[in-house]
Parts: C-alpha cells; structure tokens; sequence
C-alpha cells in the first residue's frame, strides 16, 4: 500500500519545522535582520512552482491566462530571489570588514 | 528532452538537497564568520532548485526557454538593483517589500495551478482533487494576507502611510465578516463547481482584504513583530503550495522560513512584554494618546555638546544606548567617529542593544556594522544590564521606551514588565533626544526628570557631530 502523498509532505513538513526551531534559535541576535532577508530569499524557492506553470503545453483560454499569471509569478519570486540573497551579502559584507581590523 | 534522464527519485533528491543547503544556509547565521559561507550555500540550493527544475520542463521549446529566461532576468535586474539601493536605515522597509513578492507569486502561483491543474497533476476524473484544492485555496489565503499586510507594512515604514494604528469602528467584526465570507465561498467551491473562477477570484479579493485590514490597526513600535509575523506567513504560504505541487524543495523551505519568522515574533514579543495576541489586535503605539494632556513642570536639566563632551571626556567607561531615533537621523557614522574619539583617550566604550530597538530584529546591529563598529564591542540586553551600575555614562541616542524605569516600577504603564535597558544605574545618563515629546509607546519617560540625567536636545546626527568636535 501506498503512502499518500498529504501524509508523506506532511511528516517531512512537521520534520523541518523542528529542525527550523533548532537552526534558528542557534542565530546570534546580532544576526536577525539577515536571517530575515536570507529567509525570505529561500522562501521564494516558490519559482519552481512559476517555471513548472511557464513550462506546461497548455491550451484554451486558461491555458493562456494560466501562462501569464505564472510569468508574473517568476518576476515577483526572481525579485525576491536577488534582492533577498545579495541585500543578505550586502550586510554581511559589513560584518566581514570589521572583523578583519578586529583581529 | 532531458524529461528522460531526470527520473522521478533523482528530482526528488536533488529538491531535497536544495532543501538542506537551505538549512545550512540558516545555520551559518550562528556566527558572522561562518555567515557568508552559509549565504553562498542558500544560493547554491536555488540554483540546484531552479535546474532541476528547467530540467523536469514538459515544454523545453526555445521560445518557452527564453520567455522563462527572460522573466528571471526581469526580476533578477529588479531585485539586483534594489538590493544595491537600499539604505540600511531602510532595511525594514525592504524585507516588507521582497515579502509582499513572495505572498505575491504564492497567489499567483495557486492561480496558475487552478487555470490549468491537468499540468501540475491535480486532476481526478476532469476535476480537481479536493485535496490539492483546499491547499490552493489555502495558498491564496495566505499568500494573499502576506502580499496585502507586507505592502502596508512597507507604507508605512517608508512613512507613505501614517505609522500611527489606524482603528476603523468594528473592526473586528468586520474582518470576522469578511474571514466568514473566505469560508462561505471556500465551501462553496469545494461541494459545487469546482472549477468556478469566479468564486476563486472573490476568495482572492477577500483575503488581500483581510491582510489590510489586520495590519492597519498595527501601530509603529509593534512593527518588529509585524514584519516577523509576515516573513513566518511567506514560509507557510510557499509550504501549502509545496504541497498542491508536491515539491520537497518548497515544503522544506516553508517550514524552515515559517518557524524562523514564528520565533522572531516570539521573541520581539518578550522583549515588550506584550502577547503574540495583543500584538495581533493592534491599537497599541498611537502617538499622543494621554500623555500630552499632562504637563510636566518637572525641573529638566539641558545640556550643550560642551557639557557632554567635558563629561564623557572625564569618564572611563561608557555604555552607548542606539535606538531608532538613531536610525532615523542616520547618526551611526557620526557616532561611530565620536566613541573613536574617545576611544583613543583609552575610554571604554561599549554599545547595549535591547531586542526591540528600531524597527525590525537586529535592526541597531545592521546600522552599527555599516558604520564599521566592531561587533565584539556590541552587547544584548542580558548580556549588559549589569555593567549599568558600573559605567560612568549611559549616552542614550535615539531609544526611549527600551529605557524607561516605568517598566519596572509602574504597574499602570502600558510597557510595564517590558525588559529594559537600565541606563539609570549609570553615573551619569546623556540622553541625546530631538525634544522632550514622547516615545512611541506614548507615555512619559522619568529618566529626563532625574538627578543624574542630561538631556541633549538636538538630532542625533548634528549632536554627535558637535560633540566629537568639542573632544
């Protein structure tokens, strides 16, 4: 017998909220504002949803619609992919200079 | 063409492996060290997410390669640029903006799968499964409430909107009436037609309403917890759709991003002493409610840049207290200059940061290490709260309620209980202030009134300035 697939998302789900409980109660305070914008780039891995959209042979009219929509769907997460990850190296950055002339 | 070689488990692996750089991503956090590191694994992760997934392509046409290419590189110069542009005053600013994209592209997504589910597998006998149709339609909803709340989040910290609660009469009846609509024509899409676009069109309506409607109540010192709150809705919305998709990637990735924001509000939370549900309600932070009717007569000494750089000049250790008034002024440059000042006449300067100060967690530590302030001398609350009572100065520049004695001795103060930073202890507390108004939790600060305290009334900026100028 099968598992069904609601019940195979929904272990690795509950699985990675406990592993996300540990991994950012390890983030140093100092940290936050990063682990904010980095978590959000990630969170925008929700393009693959918008490539699987562009990349299905459809027809009609929601076919069409269902094109457009998608196309939006990947500027708005390549948006949040980029700005996410190089705002996240931009602060970073400034963590790294000091640490130098610390040392 | 390469539908062949990608077989059903190697995708699912290599989902799975982005899903662990995602992780370790996260987990470099635990040090600036090994943080960068950690930044380059998380775009490692969604490079190896988006090639997989170009790969698994039903339509690998060049011209459908090139529209999906082209729409990347839209975004991708957008994104790009912003990321260069923005000010780290305005980092806020920016996560409620590239949250609002992820809500975004969450609705339009589910959108995409209910106009043509036959591509994403979804459907049963010409319908879709009812399955995959309550998580879509529970993607839109909180996609929808992410997109709309980050949006007024971002308006109003990037002042277009006022910061200020905006309480509309029944409010919560409203938003209950609205969230039972959502219901009503949720269920009505599940017993009936399944495929009823118009139904699916007034759910996403409704609930873009129900973001705006629960963050405009939300005042500007509660925005720490709202942006948390939002970025935590951005994680579960890309997990719902993860399973309407049946994507590891997705799934992992929104429960990861879900908890971190979950735990953020937690701990904002605690640091004002307010409940996760209190916060939600709203109306706290309106400025000027009670407080002004007041007038003070206290006796408040006012001191010149002079006065304060004679006394910092004569003490050896000082605790500098930033806060959003810092910000604000874009003051961490100029501050930075004045404690290198005193540095080099072999004062000790340190900085404690309380949870809550500015605008968004770790907000203060941003701005402090652009102005090259070197973290080690950079102290939370716990960490420093002690060494109050052994500093010969506590220079306060733009925080005020994080450091109001009435937490701790008012029991009618609306902060009270809320952690504070005890700069009374100190010898001497310089309060740098643009006047004596009131914080934005609108209540009176006893520190302007007492003995030890200076108040330096100027913008933070200029008054750093003058007194690095007078050392």
């Amino acid at each position: 017998m099968d598992i069904s697939p609601l019940v195979y998302y929904g272990s690795i789900f509950v699985l990675a909220i406990f592993v996300g409980y540990y991994v950012v109660w390890s983030v140093t305070p100092a940290l936050h504002t990063p682990l904010m914008s980095v978590t959000n780039a990630i969170s925008a891995v929700i393009i693959v949803g918008a490539i699987i959209a562009m990349g299905t042979e459809s027809s009609g009219t929601s076919g069409t619609i269902s094109k457009i929509v998608s196309f939006f769907a990947l500027i708005f997460a390549s948006i949040n992919i980029f700005g996410g990850f190089l705002v996240t190296q931009r602060m970073l950055e400034m963590y790294k200079k000091k640490a130098k002339k610390d040392v | 063409m390469f539908n062949d070689f990608m077989s059903v488990d190697l995708t699912a692996s290599l989902y799975l492996l982005s899903g662990v750089f995602f992780i370790l991503a996260i987990r470099g956090l635990s040090s600036p060290e090994t943080a960068r590191i950690g930044n380059y694994l998380g775009m490692s992760g969604m490079l190896i997410a988006f090639t997989v997934t170009i790969l698994n392509l039903e339509d690998n046409s060049l011209p459908n390669l090139i529209l999906i290419a082209s729409g990347i590189s839209i975004g991708g110069l957008i994104g790009t640029f912003l990321s260069k542009k923005v000010a780290m005053t305005d980092m806020p600013q920016m996560v409620a903006a590239l949250n609002s994209m992820g809500g975004m592209s969450a609705v339009l997504v589910a959108w995409a799968a209910f106009l043509s589910p036959a591509a994403f597998g979804l459907e049963v006998n010409g319908y879709i499964a009812t399955a995959s149709m309550v998580e879509m339609l529970l993607g839109i909803l909180v996609g929808a409430v992410t997109f709309s709340g980050s949006v007024i989040a971002f308006l109003k910290l990037q002042g277009l909107m006022k910061s200020a609660p905006v309480i509309l009469p029944l409010r919560h009846v409203i938003s209950i009436g609205v969230f039972s609509t959502i219901l009503v024509c949720a269920y009505l899409i599940l017993a009936g037609s399944q495929n009823d676009q118009l139904l699916f069109l007034i759910i996403s309506i409704l609930s873009l309403t129900l973001g705006l409607l629960l963050i405009i109540p939300i005042g500007g010192a509660d925005m720490p917890v709202v942006i948390a709150v939002l970025n935590s809705y951005s994680g579960f919305a890309a997990a719902i759709i993860g399973f309407t998709l049946n994507n590891l990637a997705l799934v992992i990735t929104g429960a990861l991003v879900g908890s971190s924001g979950a735990i953020l509000s937690y701990i904002m939370c605690v640091a004002m002493n307010r409940s996760f549900f209190s916060v939600i309600m709203g109306g706290f932070g309106d400025e000027g409610t009670g407080g002004e009717q007041v007038k003070e007569t206290r006796p408040v000494k006012i001191g010149s840049a002079d006065d304060a750089a004679f006394i910092l000049k004569n003490a050896s250790s000082v605790i500098i207290v930033p806060g959003y008034g810092m910000a604000v002024a874009r003051a961490q440059n100029s501050l930075k200059e004045m404690v290198d000042k005193l540095k080099e006449l072999g004062i000790k300067v340190t900085y404690a940061i309380h949870p809550v100060a500015g605008r968004m967690p770790g907000h203060m530590n941003v701005l402090l290490a652009e102005a090259d302030v070197p973290y080690d001398d950079i102290y939370e609350l716990t960490e420093i709260n002690s060494d109050f009572a052994q500093a010969d100065v506590a220079f306060v520049i733009g925080a005020n309620d994080v450091t109001n004695p009435a937490a701790k001795s008012d029991p009618n103060s609306p902060i009270f209980g809320m952690p504070i930073l005890e700069v009374e202890n100190a010898k001497t507390v310089l309060f740098v202030k643009r006047s004596l108004g009131i914080g934005y939790a609108g209540i009176d600060n006893d520190l302007f009134y007492q003995e030890n305290t200076m108040m330096l009334l100027d913008d933070a900026k200029k008054m750093s300035e003058d007194i690095s100028t007078s050392i």
